[in-house]
Parts: structure tokens; C-alpha cells; sequence
């Protein structure tokens, strides 16, 4: 036993060199045509060979750490508390979304110009991560391509007011409901495959559609997009310096007050804010609609539902159209907040980061799901060192959440519909 | 006769690249036909063999070895034993404490595991993309004059025959050896086998480390081809091998290859006829029509639903 | 009501169901029984709608059914059960019995969303029919607990609630006593009987328990080897000399 170990304790260290020394320690470097290879610092190559040295100390000793590691206390102080009654629980759960919505009221006033858009961008975030929670987590379809009805919400907003001068306002809805039309339309013919074809059929149409922005020049402008995105006006007013459509008012004329650039930034993030909460809103109605019973019903039996006279086609496509509709809504905002938008935007990538969300947060939950929109927002713009390695550090979460929590950092508590007792 | 040239330059294009394919395409193959999960992260090892061969090679050159058999030899079999442990170590971190789960759980992990060594090179390596040079040149040539002339590289020559050889090679394994006997009868009943006293861990990361060798070979192959690697370059390239494993029927290793083939022909000809652009949207149209109409593929076996 | 015709289902070169033919009238408990393996759920898969059959006809109230997509067959009123209970273990029992009633609550979405007073009417009625079947099965005190949790027992009697509030008129049992004890059987069959009784529910039934069988059923259809094999009333089968030799004897 004790020489078995030792090998498979060698034979994953040496693993761990292969696999990390030729890429990490022998870099490649353009010099003009010619490919150099130079040899990495030397903190790699120790890093490299204590790395090593770890697995192989973990691996010899593993059933050792292992044993220590679970006869230890947890760690979370609520991980051997009864579960909360359920009607405590939601008062403890509104109470919270109150206090996250006040918060975001103030904000805007307290914050600085930068950190009020970012603040905005997290917004368009929160909408995509309940738009694709809805997808995934409780309708348990995963979908890759996700960020195609995203594209669609901010493509129509900036071709319509390209072409016919469709203001915000008109164009959000426009946007969504194309959103969802195309969620109807390409949902319709897959989603009767299995999950793990379904996931890779998504990604395929969402790259379909990258690819047809990237190449019908004539309307999108290609790889080199479209810009002169209009800001949304309020009752009218706009918020640039001058005003750009006849009839218009300028916002700070008619209060009479200094021109400000920040006017603008604070009203698309409240925008965002409105919309979010709305977002927030439906999708814990219809959680508690007959459709979200389906939704689940359909998820954890999909035989047992079928055979109860639930169609597998209209209430996966319901899960699929609510979804693309409220990616359309962010679609449209990111649109108007950027002023410009490419197919760059829209790359598997983003689909990619938006599963992330869904998945730490914990699929189904909603206050999970939007904790981890904030956190992997804001993260990497806290620590600039580490943006560079803000995607390593997702894909990694995404395998240890899976290995370890798979229920995500907030797991979904149910909404149980309880029978009231009859006198 | 033009017309025909042109064509059959197509084909020669399209068979190049699809025999390509279809040597990723095993790895997706395998793992599904065995534990019935997408390895997501099968185009990164391809991409990191790709990588693993143009470092060897550029040592090479920088030692001064210059012998052309000798450094291909060397290349390849570092790519093979860089990607290989790679792939055991994919499965074991990633995949194997989620084995069982409910599907999504796997893909997801793997979706990660794809995230993560996409940028795990980037971050080594940088994200421009770095020139492969073109150690195999020349070629023949077909047609006469100045008309438009047919042409075959040594290059293409050598994809396609290494390909044929690593296919036999695989064919032999899995229908001779003690180990390829084990993977079938895991691929058919994994309970059954294990209870027989197979060890379905080792076969399975066996089946994990041979399409890992596989794609490092098509790593080799289209680097040198193409002519330059970049970290995103395994991404497509592995959704492209996915779709060949697909649509010759996913789980069958003779399907891969066919798959692969005409996947290959079929993009060449978009590129040929039509325009380079669309050649993606081609293969994904593919792609999504066979799952939607015959997911089984060309060669696989149908599946029956039980209650 | 239903009628059966010539059934066959092929699966590659297995042919599992071979020119089964039965019949079931209004009111009437009609037992499907037969050695392991016989192909009497795979009979039942064909009827439900989860299996396209390969040959013959399937008839309910004038319809040709067969091919019918499976919520469709279950929404015209034949609704089944599993060998295997399949249930939504991690909702509640009373939310079991709302999922089953998803058809008749096709409200629209807007509604939902306004909590409109037609959409409360409606959400309470499906709340009341389900406190009413659980009542009747006797799980009305376990109604706000999970179904996963409830014990086998319970399972297979809430399956036959969750078939009941969608208001079927043919109910497809899939070996209901299996893994219940005798007196749990002896409830069961009281239950069976009053949906007959007291609902107007007609019963498709396959049971391996003979006593239940031979106690409940109208008729009864032997089937061996995908074959069917003799029917009539209990004392006819139970006298037939070729059900005698398919069980007792040969094996």
C-alpha cells in the first residue's frame, strides 16, 4: 500500500511538471519573423517545482489530509442550524432586496461618475444572469448561446434609431420582443434534444449569429459596428450638452441647473435599476406561477410531466422565450449605455461569463445569482492585477463550484405553496 | 477542365483539413461513447499540443538539431506526452469527482476546465498569435500550364497519411490489446464491467489520455499547416472536431472519421464556392441540423429511451 | 371505450409486443397480467403515448391514438402510473397534485403576473381539488411536506392522486401493489375500486398480485412473450389451461 501510494504520489507530481513547466517555463516570443524561446524567470520555475513538490506531498499523504479535513469543524456557523421556516425565511429575503434596492437608490448620488457606470454595467449583468437563471437554473436548459439574444436587444436598438431615429424608450420594448420572438423561433426545433446536445446547439446559433454581424457589412457595419447609439431622453428631455433631435428639450435647461455630463450617467444607471428590479420582480412571479411549477416539474421528471399531459415543446420554450426577452431588455441598454456596439460584445466568452454568474450564484437562486453578478463584476476592476486573470480564475470557480457546490454559493431555497390547514 | 481542377483542389483542401478533424474528433468520440459526457476541454489540449510542438521545435532549432525526421519525431512525441498528461489530469481533476451527476453538472466543469487552460496558455504564452514555420514545403502538381493548377503540398500529404497511420494504430489497440477489450465492454455496460473486475477508473482515463495523444497529433499537423497558433485556436478547432465526432454518430470511432472527412470537404467547398466567412456557419448549420434530425449521426447506434 | 387492436412494437430485431388486441368499456377494471419480461409495460408505454408503435391500432372514445404524442393521449383523459413511482421528490405533495392540474390552469401569463381575481379563483380551485384528493388518499396531513420523503406507501397512493385531479377517464395502473404490504394492498384495492365506483373511472391494470387481480378485475388479458395468451372473466382465466402451463409450468 505504502508503495503504491509513494508511486502515485510521484507519478502526479511528475504530471504536474509535464503538464506546467514546458508552457510556463519555456516561452515563445515573436522577434520579427523569427519565433525565440526564452527561458521564464526563475520565481516560475520555483513556483513551478513547489507546485510540483505539493501534489506530491498531498498525494503521498492524501487519505491522511482528507481525514483531518472532514473531521473539521465547517466552516459556515449556519451549516448545522435547523433550516429557517419558510415564512421567516422570505421576510428575511424581501427584507434584504429592500435594503440592496434603497442601497442602489443612494448610490448614484454618493458614488463617483466611474463607479456609477460600472455600477450600471453590473445592472445589465443582474438582467442576464436572471434572464439565463431562468434558462438554466429552473428550467434546467443550458444554454451556450445565450448572449445571441443579448446581440439581438442591442442590434435592434441601434439599427432602428440608426434608420428610422426609434428612440430608447420605443426600442426597448421592440427589443425584447425580438429577443423573445427569437428565443420562440430558435427554441422551437431544439428544444426537444437532450441537455448536453441542447447546450451545444445554442453555442452554435449564438456563434451563427456573431458570425452573420460580423459579415452583413451592408447593415451592421461589420466588425466595425454600429455607433451613434442615442441616449434615452426623459419625457423628452435629453441629457447632452445640446440637444440633437427638434423638439427635444435639454434636461439641464429646463431645471435651469449647470451642465453636467454625470445627469446622463446617473439616469441610464437608474434606468438599469428599474429595469433590474422589474427583471427581479416578474421572474419571482413566475416562479410561483403555475409556468415556474412547470418549469420545475419538467426538470426533475421530465417522463412524469409529460405523462400529465404537460407539453415537453411549450413550457421548455416558455423558459426559453421569457429568458431571451429579458436578455433583449439588457441588450438595450447595454446599447444605449455604450453609445457604440460591435460583434466583439457578443462573444461565446460573454455567454461563457453569464453561466459563471448563474452557476456561483447558485442556480435558481436569485439573491445568489445577483451577488455573484457583483462580485464578478466589480472584482476584477477593484484588483487590475487581477483582471489579467479574471477569466483563469472563472474557469477554475466554475470546476471547483461543480466538484464541490454544485447548488452554487446560495443555494435555491424553494418557495413551497403550503395547504392551509381547513377548519 | 478548369472547373474540374478547381474542384478536385477543394477536395484535396477539404480532405487535408477533415482527416484533421477527425484525430480530435476520437477524443470526443471515446469519452462520450464511454462515460457519455461532452469533453469540453478537448479542443484546449489539442491547442496545448499545438504549443508543446512549437516549443519543442523552436528548442530544437535553438540547440541546433537540425535533421527534419528527427525533429518532427521529437516534437510529436513531446506534444503527445505534454497533451496526454494534460488529459489525465483534466479527467482527474475535473471530471472524475463528478462522474454520475446529473449531465449538466459534468459539462459544466468542463466548460470551466476549457475557461481555464485557454487561459492558463494566454497568460504563459501571450494572446498574439506566434508563426509555426512550414517545415514540410514543396508539393506536386497537377494541370498543365498557366491555368489554374491542382496542387498537393507534402504537407497535406503527411496529415493525411499520419492520420491514416494513428487510425490503424488506434484500430489495432481497441480491437487487439488487453486494454482496448476493456474499453469496449465499458463503453457497453460500465456496471457490468467494473463488476467483472475491470478497473473503469483506469480505462476511462486511458480513453482520456489516448484522445489527448491524438489531438496532439493534429496539433503538430495543423500548426504546421496553417502556419500559426494562437490560445483561442483549440476552441473552434474543437467544436468543428465535436461536430464531425457528431455527425458520424458519436461513440463510434469508424463514424469520427468519416465525420471528419466530409466535414472537412463541405467546409473547403463553402470557402471554395461561396465565401471563407460562412465556412463556420456551414459546419454549425451541419452541426445543428444532424442533432436535430438524425442524432445519432451517420454510423451510431440509436439510443432507446426506458421508463 | 378503448380498444386495442393488433398491437405490435418492434424494437430493431426484438419484436417486445406481438398482435396484443384488448378492449375496456366505460366503468370497468381490465387486468393485463403475465410472466416477467411479457411486454405488458411496454403495452402500456405504446397506449400512453411514450412509445410510437410499430403496428396496429389504438382506439379511445373514436380516435385513432397510437403515435399520439404522450400529453396529448394524457390530456384526452388516459393517464398512467408508473412501476417505478416518479414523482417530483423535492416539491411538496400538494404542489404534486397543482403540477398534474397545469392544463386546466392555462391562464396566461399577464394574469399571473396582475394576480388577477380570475387567476386567485382559479389557483384556489386547484388548491381545493388537491386538498380534496389528499383527503380522499388520506395524505392530507403530509400535504405541505416533500414528496421524496413520504414512504413508499404514501408515494404510490399520491401517484394515484396526481393521476386523479386531472380528472381522467381512464386510469393506467403500472403494478400499483408492488412493494406495499398487505394491508396497504387490501387499502389500495378499496381505492381502486371506489374510483370505479364513485368516480366513473375506467381501470387498466397490471398487477403481478393475483389475489388484487383476481378480486377486482372485470376481465383480464394474459400476455406471454409479447403474445397474447387468453382474456375473460377471472374464473375463465384462472381455469384456462394454457395461463396454467405459462405459469406453473415449463418453467
Amino acid at each position: 500500500m505504502a508503495t503504491q501510494n509513494l508511486r502515485h504520489a510521484l507519478f502526479c507530481a511528475v504530471v504536474t511538471l509535464v503538464i506546467s513547466y514546458p508552457i510556463l517555463g519555456l516561452n515563445l516570443e515573436a522577434w520579427g519573423t523569427n519565433v525565440v524561446l526564452t527561458g521564464a524567470n526563475t520565481t516560475t520555475v520555483i513556483s513551478v517545482l513547489l507546485a510540483a513538490v505539493a501534489v506530491f506531498l498531498f498525494q503521498l499523504f492524501r487519505d491522511r489530509i482528507m481525514g483531518t479535513l472532514g473531521k473539521l469543524p465547517p466552516i459556515s456557523p449556519f451549516a448545522n442550524r435547523e433550516p429557517m421556516p419558510q415564512a421567516k425565511w422570505e421576510r428575511l429575503k424581501s427584507a434584504f432586496l429592500t435594503l440592496l434596492i434603497i442601497a442602489g437608490l443612494i448610490w448614484p448620488f454618493v458614488a463617483s461618475r466611474g463607479a456609477v457606470d460600472l455600477s450600471t454595467l453590473v445592472l445589465i449583468y443582474i438582467m442576464l444572469a436572471l434572464g439565463l437563471n431562468v434558462v438554466v437554473g429552473l428550467a434546467g436548459l443550458l444554454d451556450l448561446g445565450y448572449v445571441a439574444f443579448y446581440a439581438v436587444g442591442a442590434y435592434t436598438f441601434a439599427l432602428l434609431s440608426q434608420y428610422f431615429g426609434v428612440s430608447f424608450w420605443l426600442a426597448l420594448p421592440i427589443g425584447a420582443l425580438l429577443a423573445a420572438t427569437f428565443g420562440f423561433l430558435l427554441g422551437f426545433p431544439v428544444l426537444r434534444l437532450r441537455g448536453d446536445y441542447l447546450a451545444i446547439v445554442t453555442l452554435g446559433f449564438g456563434e451563427i449569429i456573431r458570425i452573420l454581424l460580423n459579415n452583413w457589412t451592408q447593415l451592421t457595419g461589420g466588425p466595425n459596428g454600429i455607433g451613434g447609439i442615442p441616449d434615452p431622453t426623459l419625457f423628452g428631455m435629453e441629457f447632452g450638452r445640446r440637444v440633437r433631435e427638434e423638439g427635444n428639450t435639454s434636461f439641464h435647461e429646463t431645471f435651469g441647473i449647470a451642465y453636467s455630463s454625470e445627469h446622463k450617467v446617473i439616469f441610464l444607471y437608474l434606468i438599469a435599476l428599474v429595469l433590474a428590479v422589474i427583471t427581479a420582480l416578474v421572474i419571482r412571479r413566475l416562479m410561483r406561477m403555475p409556468v415556474g411549477r412547470a418549469w420545475e416539474a419538467l426538470r426533475e421528471d421530465e417522463i412524469a410531466a409529460r405523462s400529465l399531459g404537460l407539453s415537453r415543446t411549450a413550457v421548455k420554450l416558455s423558459a426559453f422565450t421569457i429568458g431571451a426577452f429579458f436578455a433583449g431588455f439588457a441588450g438595450t441598454v447595454f446599447a444605449s449605455k455604450q453609445g457604440f456596439i460591435s460583434p466583439e460584445s457578443f462573444v461565446f466568452l460573454e455567454s461563457a461569463i453569464i453561466l459563471a454568474i448563474v452557476v456561483l450564484g447558485g442556480m435558481g437562486s436569485q439573491i445568489g445569482v445577483i451577488l455573484a453578478a457583483i462580485a464578478v463584476t466589480i472584482l476584477p476592476e477593484l484588483a487590475r492585477e487581477f483582471s489579467e486573470y479574471r477569466m483563469l480564475i472563472f474557469g477554475a470557480a466554475m470546476v471547483l463550484m461543480m466538484v464541490w457546490r454544485p447548488q452554487g454559493l446560495m443555494p435555491m431555497r424553494r418557495t413551497h405553496i403550503e395547504l392551509k390547514k381547513q377548519e | 477542365m478548369q472547373d474540374l481542377l478547381y474542384f478536385f483542389q477543394q477536395l484535396i483542401n477539404g480532405l487535408t483539413i477533415g482527416s484533421a478533424y477527425a484525430l480530435i474528433a476520437i477524443g470526443y468520440t471515446m469519452v462520450y461513447g464511454i462515460i457519455g459526457m461532452i469533453n469540453f476541454a478537448h479542443g484546449e489540449i489539442y491547442m496545448i499540443g499545438a504549443y508543446t510542438a512549437l516549443i519543442t521545435i523552436t528548442g530544437l532549432a535553438t540547440l541546433g538539431v537540425a535533421w527534419l525526421p528527427l525533429v518532427l519525431i521529437i516534437a510529436l512525441i513531446c506534444a503527445m506526452i505534454v497533451s496526454s498528461s494534460m488529459g489525465w489530469a483534466v479527467e482527474r481533476i475535473a471530471y472524475r469527482p463528478v462522474r454520475g451527476r446529473h449531465r449538466l453538472i459534468p459539462l459544466i466543469s468542463a466548460i470551466g476546465m476549457s475557461i481555464f487552460l485557454q487561459n492558463y496558455v494566454h497568460l504563459a504564452q501571450g494572446s498574439r498569435n506566434i508563426g509555426f514555420p512550414a517545415l514540410i514545403e514543396g508539393g506536386f502538381q497537377f494541370g498543365s500550364g498557366d491555368a489554374f493548377q491542382t496542387s498537393i503540398s507534402y504537407m497535406q500529404i503527411t496529415i493525411f497519411v499520419t492520420t491514416l497511420i494513428c487510425m490503424t494504430l488506434l484500430s489495432l489497440f481497441i480491437s487487439r490489446s488487453r486494454t482496448g477489450r476493456a474499453c469496449r465492454a465499458v463503453s457497453q455496460d460500465i456496471g457490468m464491467a467494473s463488476l467483472l473486475g475491470i478497473d473503469t477508473n483506469r480505462i476511462i482515463a486511458a480513453t482520456f489520455v489516448i484522445g489527448a495523444a491524438l489531438a496532439a497529433v493534429a496539433g503538430l499537423l495543423l500548426g504546421m499547416y496553417y502556419g500559426s497558433i494562437d490560445p483561442l485556436f483549440g476552441f473552434i478547432a474543437g467544436l468543428k472536431a465535436f461536430t464531425a465526432a457528431v455527425l458520424g454518430g458519436i461513440g463510434s470511432i469508424p463514424g469520427a472519421m468519416l465525420g471528419g472527412l466530409i466535414l472537412g470537404v463541405s467546409e473547403s467547398m463553402t470557402s471554395g464556392y461561396l465565401s471563407g466567412e460562412y465556412k463556420d456557419v456551414v459546419s454549425f448549420g451541419l452541426l445543428i441540423l444532424i442533432l436535430l434530425f438524425k442524432p445519432t449521426g451517420l454510423l451510431g447506434k440509436p439510443e432507446v429511451e426506458k421508463i | 371505450m378503448l380498444e386495442v387492436k393488433n398491437l405490435s412494437m418492434r424494437f430493431g430485431g426484438l419484436l417486445a409486443v406481438d398482435q396484443v388486441s384488448l378492449d375496456v368499456q366505460e366503468r370497468e377494471i381490465v387486468s393485463i397480467i403475465g410472466p416477467n419480461g411479457a411486454g405488458k409495460t411496454t403495452v402500456f408505454n405504446c397506449m400512453s403515448g411514450f412509445y410510437k408503435p410499430t403496428g396496429g391500432q389504438i382506439i379511445f372514445d373514436g380516435q385513432e391514438i397510437q403515435g399520439k404524442p404522450d400529453y396529448r393521449i394524457s390530456r384526452m383523459g388516459m393517464v398512467r402510473t408508473f412501476q417505478h413511482v416518479r414523482l417530483f421528490g423535492k416539491m411538496t405533495v400538494v404542489e404534486n397534485l397543482l403540477v398534474a392540474q397545469h392544463r386546466h390552469l392555462n391562464t396566461n401569463l399577464i394574469s399571473g403576473l396582475l394576480k388577477t381575481p380570475n387567476y386567485r379563483k382559479r389557483e384556489q380551485k386547484s388548491l381545493d381539488r388537491a386538498a380534496y384528493w389528499l383527503e380522499r388518499v388520506g395524505l392530507i396531513d403530509l400535504a405541505n411536506r416533500e414528496a421524496g420523503n413520504l414512504a413508499y406507501g404514501q408515494q404510490r397512493r399520491l401517484e394515484i392522486a396526481r393521476c386523479m385531479v386531472t380528472e381522467p377517464r381512464l386510469l393506467m395502473l403500472d403494478e400499483p401493489a408492488a412493494g406495499l404490504n398487505p394491508a396497504e394492498t387490501r387499502d389500495l384495492n378499496q381505492l381502486i375500486v371506489s374510483l370505479k365506483e364513485d368516480y366513473n373511472v375506467s381501470v387498466v391494470l397490471i398487477e403481478h398480485d393475483m389475489s388484487l387481480v383476481m378480486e377486482i378485475s372485470d376481465r383480464i388479458n394474459v400476455i406471454n412473450q409479447g403474445r397474447p395468451l387468453a382474456s375473460g372473466t377471472p374464473e375463465e382465466v384462472r381455469n384456462n389451461d394454457d395461463v396454467i402451463k405459462a405459469y406453473l409450468g415449463e418453467a
